[in-house]
């Protein structure tokens, strides 16, 4: 029993005191879609996800869950953040972190366990489970947080910025993978990024979001193969146009304008910019583990 | 060998001091200072003489010696008890600290030894009124630090838990507290110090057995052998306490990576 529409919502907003954050947000979901929202960073898009995983309550408009209203946060709904360092529990082992959600979920010891071991194994982590969250690199610590939202089984998967900390390789490795055990489980997902070709690469739809307060400004169905592939999906004539279009929508010209000022890019300079924000992303979270290990 | 040297380095510094007292103390001698073998000498026959002259514990051991070490423990376990609960409530709670802060920064300042006239009053000279003097002066720093520690808990993990719908109890159990539990940590030890403090002030009044009481006893006796043993005992007291709990933190914290194993995880990627 396959409700067609998973998430639904309606004129959501939210402000801030004054400060409008979100502002009229209408769009669905449907079941074992993967759904892409991108959107420049600050225009919004994390308040908006935590209104619909219930954690904020918007100022305004509704938000239902296969049919039923969200108010507080729902019991089949996962969170993957941005910050996996901070959303892992050090204290626990990366099965105890995967168990740890399982104990309101799932009763009996082993049970447990072993659902832990199967999110595991999805992952590709089962031989880490003993292991700190410390003792592993960023990428598998993220993939230890997907595996405990995937162990939860939950009827919606919100991904907020899920791969922004990690570096280029191993996020295109974690794309694969979202792209793999969602096909596996028929998970629906909906995931926030900055990223443009991200956004293109994973999603079946891409929502973008623009403006301050952010509204959805086009709802494109992604018509590449439902097979993809970081070399010939990203090469192919077709992922191109839409990541175009999908910039030229966040920069809201028309395509008149847009041509001439768009200038064309070769690969060199697209590599060279991951690389660059590769490496600011990697500083930044230098800076952010030399101030925790201070405190 | 690496062990050796550390050991070397860690005793060196002790067996100078201690070698030195032994020359000074015997140049000296004088009756109030005796030197440190006949301190040793001493505490074999106040510990380790039965009465009946040959070698196994003494009453003092019963008597004196394990009362004031239960003293200390149960008074510091009823501190940690108290602290680390209502700290967590307090923690917790918004606006629970404003209402009586003031009041705890004017307790804690209060120097504990002053109030032992007051527990007198209020509980007489026994068992009770000790154990309340070592809970009042070493609950702060574990009281404090644990409502420093709950509140510095990551929004992130805060936010983490409460999208998977963890309930309340489990979340201060297993989110709250083990987050909290470096700081607490950091407070049970200052106040384990303290607990062995107070037990001895707490046995120098109005009660015949304790070391504080074999102390001040033998201090009016002129019997300065025997009251250097009894100090040489709260040294080692303390010293092997702090080395239990430094064992037990280290059990409790294992999660916490060591500053070397973090650099060889960087390193190997």
């Amino acid at each position: 029993m396959t409700l067609p529409t998973m998430l639904d919502v309606r004129g959501l907003a939210h402000r801030y005191g004054t400060h409008t954050a979100v502002a009229e947000l209408t769009f669905s979901v449907d079941s074992d879609e993967l759904v892409c929202i991108v959107g420049p960073s600050g225009c919004g898009k994390s308040t908006m996800l935590r209104c619909i995983a219930g954690l904020i309550k918007p100022s305004d408009g509704a938000v239902s869950l296969h049919g039923d209203p969200v108010d507080g946060v729902p019991d089949d709904l996962a969170v993957v953040f941005q910050d996996y360092s901070r959303s892992l529990y050090p204290w626990l082992s990366v099965r105890g972190n995967v168990e740890f959600p399982l104990r309101t979920r799932v009763s009996g010891r082993s049970a447990r366990r072993a659902r832990a071991m199967e999110a595991l194994s999805w992952v590709g982590l089962s031989d880490a489970a003993a292991k700190y969250p410390w003792q592993l690199s960023g990428g598998m610590q993220q993939r230890v947080s997907i595996a405990r939202a995937l162990a939860c089984q939950p009827a919606l998967l919100l991904m907020d910025e899920p791969f922004a900390s990690v570096d280029a390789q191993t996020r295109a490795e974690l794309e694969d993978l979202l792209l793999r055990v969602r096909h596996e489980h028929g998970s629906t997902v909906l995931l926030v990024t900055h990223d443009i070709d991200e956004s293109v690469y994973l999603g079946d739809r891409v929502l973008v979001l623009s403006g301050s307060p952010a509204s959805i400004v086009a709802d494109l169905t992604v018509d590449l193969p439902a097979e993809r592939d970081q070399i010939t999906t990203r090469g192919s004539a077709r992922f191109v146009e839409l990541r175009t279009e999908v910039a030229r929508l966040l920069h809201n010209k028309r395509p008149a304008e847009a041509a001439p000022t768009q200038p064309v890019r070769t690969n060199e300079e697209r590599a060279a910019e991951r690389f660059l924000a590769a490496e600011r992303e990697e500083r930044a979270q230098q800076t952010a583990e030399m101030r925790q290990g201070r405190q | 060998m690496k062990r050796l040297t550390g050991f070397a380095q860690r005793w060196a510094v002790f067996v100078v001091a201690v070698v030195v007292w032994q020359l000074a103390a015997a140049a000296a001698a004088n009756v109030f200072f005796p030197t440190p073998w006949q301190i040793v000498l001493k505490c074999r026959d106040v510990w380790f003489t039965t009465s009946s002259g040959g070698f196994g514990l003494s009453d003092a051991v019963f008597e004196d010696m394990l009362p004031s070490i239960g003293r200390v423990l149960g008074g510091w376990a009823l501190a940690a008890v108290l602290g680390i609960a209502i700290g967590t409530a307090l923690g917790r709670s918004r606006t629970g600290m404003q209402y009586v802060g003031s009041l705890f920064a004017f307790f804690r300042t209060l120097p504990s030894p002053a109030l032992v006239p007051v527990f007198i009053l209020l509980f007489g000279v026994e068992n009770s009124m000790k154990l309340a003097l070592i809970v009042f002066g070493s609950i702060w720093p574990i009281l404090l630090n644990t409502v420093d520690g709950v509140r510095s808990v990551d929004p992130v993990k805060t936010e983490t838990a409460k999208s998977f719908g963890i309930p309340r109890t489990q979340w201060v159990a297993m989110v709250v507290l083990p987050a909290a539990l470096p700081k607490i940590f950091a407070g049970l030890r200052l106040s384990l110090a303290i607990s062995v403090i107070l037990m001895v002030v707490s046995e120098m009044v109005g009660v015949t057995n304790g070391i504080g009481y074999q102390l001040t006893y033998a201090q009016s006796q002129f019997d300065a052998t025997t009251m250097w043993a009894w100090i040489v005992l709260l040294g080692i007291i303390g010293y092997g306490l702090n080395i239990a709990l430094l064992a037990v933190e280290r059990r409790a914290l294992r999660w916490q990576p060591t500053r070397a194993a973090m650099a060889a995880a960087k390193a190997g990627g």
